[in-house]
This record gives C-alpha cells, structure tokens and sequence, in this order.
C-alpha cells in the first residue's frame, strides 16, 4: 500500500499506509492524523483539509481543478505549494508522498 | 419567551425537512440559524452547483434544493430566527431554556440540532498579532458604509465580495485591492469592472500578494504586503478588509454537556437521541457506525428525530403512524385541499 508522510509540525511525522483510491484527507481522517478537519467531508467546499506538498512532490502531482484554485483562496496561508488533501486520490505513484500542515486551518 | 415543542438549530437542509416531519405529525417549531438565510451550507457554499443524489430529483443546485423544501413547510408557518446564534441551553424541570447572542429565549421540550459542522463564521487574516486591530480597522464584514468615506481602504481577496465592495467603495474612498493570485473567481461582469476602473486609475489592484504585517500603535496606520517572489510592500491605509468567506466553527455547542466525538455529537440510530433526554442531533453533525454525509442520511434522520421528540411534546399521548398519502389529519395539516 502507498505510505504517505504528514508532517504534523517540527517535531512529529505521522507516516500511514493509505489505500489506492482513498484521498490524502481520508488518509489523515480516518486515522486520527491531526491537523487536517475536512468539514464539508471531500467536496471541495470549505478548504480545511489545506496542506502543503514538499517540493519534489508538487509538479508530479495531478494538476488543480479551477475549483480547487478558488477554494484556496479562502485557505489560511496559501502558498504556491498548497493544495487541498481530498483532491489528492492516493495511488502506487503516489508512494511517498509528503505533506505538511498550516499552523490551523482557519 | 417563546413556547414551542421543538427547537431546531439550523436552518439548512436537513433542518428544514424536520420541520416539515415534526409539523405532520402535529409538532410546533421554530428554527435558530446564524447565517443571514435560511439553507446552510447549500446556500452559502454551493447555492449554484449541481447536486446528483437527492432521490427522485436528478439534479438540482443547492439554491434549487432549499427553495423547494421552504415550499415544502409552507403551511407550517415556521417561524425562522436568523443571524441568531444559541448561546446555551439549560434544563428547568422537564423543559429546556435556550438563548440566542440576541437574548431570545425558548422554551420547548425537545431540541433538535441540525447545525452541520456547528455556524458559520468569517475566515480571519492568519497574519500574528493583529487581534488588537479587528472589529475596528479590520474587519471581515461591513455594516455602515459611510465610515469608508475619504479614507484609504485596503481590500483583500479575490470572490465576489472583495470585487463587489471594491468597486462600491470606489466612488466614496481610495481602494486598494489585494489578492494572493492573478485570477479572480467573481462574476466576469464584476472582473471586468474593476479592470476598467484600474485603467481609470480608481481603483489599485495588486495580485500575488498577501498581507505580511500591520503597523500601527492606536489604530492601523499602514500595512505590509507580500509578493509570492517575497518582495514587501508598505501601504498606507485607514482600513483593511478581508472577504475569505465563511468557515465553520462548532461554537457553543462544544459547552452543553454533550458527548462529542472530534466535531460530531454520537446519537443512537433509533431516535437520533444524544446522552442528553430531549436532545436530539441530525445532518453532518452527528454520527453512528455507517454514517454517512449524505443530505438524504439527514432526512432519514430528521424523520425518526422527529418522533423521538413526540414523546416529550405530549406524554400523555400515543403516537399513530400514519401516511400523507392517506391521512385526512396529516392532510390538514399540510393545507392540502380535497
């Protein structure tokens, strides 16, 4: 199964095996890993399952939807490595992956 | 204070349906919202976009879905409280008290919580230390326009609020809109609208940039942005507004003494009764084994909430399952004309 690594802050990494066709959120959620809420549950509606993808992962991921541009505007701190972790379906290319979190999500 | 049986918290989807199965089977309610209107997220987050699976509507958009429910509970004559928020809620005997932040109070035997992920409330600049600034020259929303006149205003965000007021407030103050990125997600109309006004030089507009620091002792004096490239530039300004839309927040809720499970109150599926006699919890904010968040899991929901409320509405009485179909009582009750 793909492991991804979600840097939870400086000092603490949670790494968990997610299964193919499970998001990067559902992948957080259903294993505890603080710091991402998904409040409106995958839909692209409310930007508090925000991360940041380390650089190395950012281009070989697929690219954002218009959807998902306009919903990190309502992010807290977007930068240019943000993305939103129900958009990210883990597969085997995904192997490795690694994402941070904002200090909060809004 | 208000007397009723059932108290709703939340005025979207799920909310809305439960008034309409409480009003069938002869229960009076009110309904509390903190938004502005009434249809909760379907309203504020997707009043435009499709939805595919509500049953036997193949596709509706969140606006669609609310209006269709209002219609639904027309004969109920629901009484809506909005851009009330409960505070708190407490037991006197066999009834509970509630109060709203606007100090309206209710009296029911039964209270039911539909209030999704808890009430929406504005996303804040996640810049330090400017706490001491907002509700005075930051703020999030705007009430009273005229305080805007001659002054300098720096407007953050890239929707169409942010489009809207900065070409509003154009004519009456200098405008300086400020936006992390060169799209704007407004209505092409709105876009096009502040380009023109930029070309005129009425309006600034500085894309890539976020807001890095505030400066000022008393008040704000001028603010810090930053550019992706990290470049920072200093704007002198009277006010900073922030137009990010709304987040949810659980709110009071949190305080009631009711078993919370992360951001979800646990309920038992037969009911949707919480560890609170009389407190009931429907929609995205409760959860069970299997539960889903699906708007036609609230309705279910809403359903048997509702007869779980019967009960403490009127003890003394039994109550008949009946359909809408065939029911002369239900039938009166919906206005229904034979």
């Amino acid at each position: 199964m793909p492991k991804i690594n979600y840097i939870i802050d400086k000092e603490n990494t949670q790494t968990i095996e997610v299964a193919n066709g499970l998001t990067v959120m559902e992948g957080a959620v259903q294993n505890d890993v603080p710091g991402i809420d998904a409040d409106c549950g995958g839909g692209m509606a409310c930007a508090t399952c925000h991360v940041y993808v380390t650089e190395e992962w950012f281009d070989k991921l697929p690219k954002k939807e218009d959807g998902e541009e306009d919903m990190l505007d309502m992010a807290f701190e977007p930068k240019k490595n943000s993305r939103l972790s129900c958009q990210l379906i883990v597969s085997d290319e995904l192997d490795g992956l690694t994402v941070s979190m904002p200090s909060r999500q809004g | 204070m208000i007397k009723t049986d059932t108290l709703i918290i939340g005025a979207g989807p799920v909310g809305l349906f439960c008034v309409h199965q409480l009003g069938i089977i002869g229960l009076k309610c009110e309904v509390v919202d903190n938004l502005d209107k009434i249809g909760g997220q379907c309203i504020e987050l997707y009043p435009d976009k499709p939805i595919y699976d509500i049953p036997a509507v193949p596709e509706c958009t969140g606006e669609e879905l609310t209006n269709n429910l209002i219609e639904q509970i027309k004969a109920f004559k629901t009484k809506f409280h909005l851009n009330e928020r409960v505070e708190e809620i407490k037991k006197v005997e066999k009834k509970w008290i509630t109060k709203t932040n606007k100090g309206t109070e209710f009296e029911s035997s039964s209270i039911i919580i539909a209030a999704g992920v808890g009430s929406f409330e504005p996303r804040k600049f996640p810049t330090k230390e400017i706490e001491k600034y907002e509700g005075k020259e930051i703020l999030y929303s705007i009430k009273d326009k005229t305080v805007f006149k001659d002054k300098t205003i720096c407007i953050f965000g890239g929707g169409d609020s942010a489009l809207d007021w900065a070409i509003e407030l154009s004519n009456t103050s200098k405008v300086i809109l400020v936006h992390r990125r060169d799209d704007f997600r407004a209505m092409q109309a709105s876009i096009d609208k502040a380009n023109k006004l930029k070309k005129e030089g009425k309006i600034e507009i500085y894309t890539k940039y976020q807001l890095d620091s505030v400066q000022g002792k008393e008040k704000v004096e001028s603010i810090s942005i930053r550019h992706d490239d990290k470049t920072i530039k200093e704007i002198k300004t009277d006010y900073v507004l922030g137009f990010f839309g709304l987040i949810m927040k659980l709110g009071p809720i949190a305080e009631w003494g009711l078993n919370l499970d992360k951001k979800t109150v646990p309920v038992n599926t037969e009911s949707f009764e919480t560890n609170k006699e009389g407190i009931f919890a429907i929609g995205d904010i409760c959860s069970y084994p299997g539960k889903l968040k699906l708007i036609l899991s609230g309705f279910h929901e809403g359903a048997l909430a509702a007869r779980g409320c019967f009960k403490y509405a009127k003890p003394d009485e039994k109550y008949r399952f009946e359909f809408t179909t065939s029911s002369k009582t239900v039938k009166e009750r919906l206005g229904v004309k034979e």
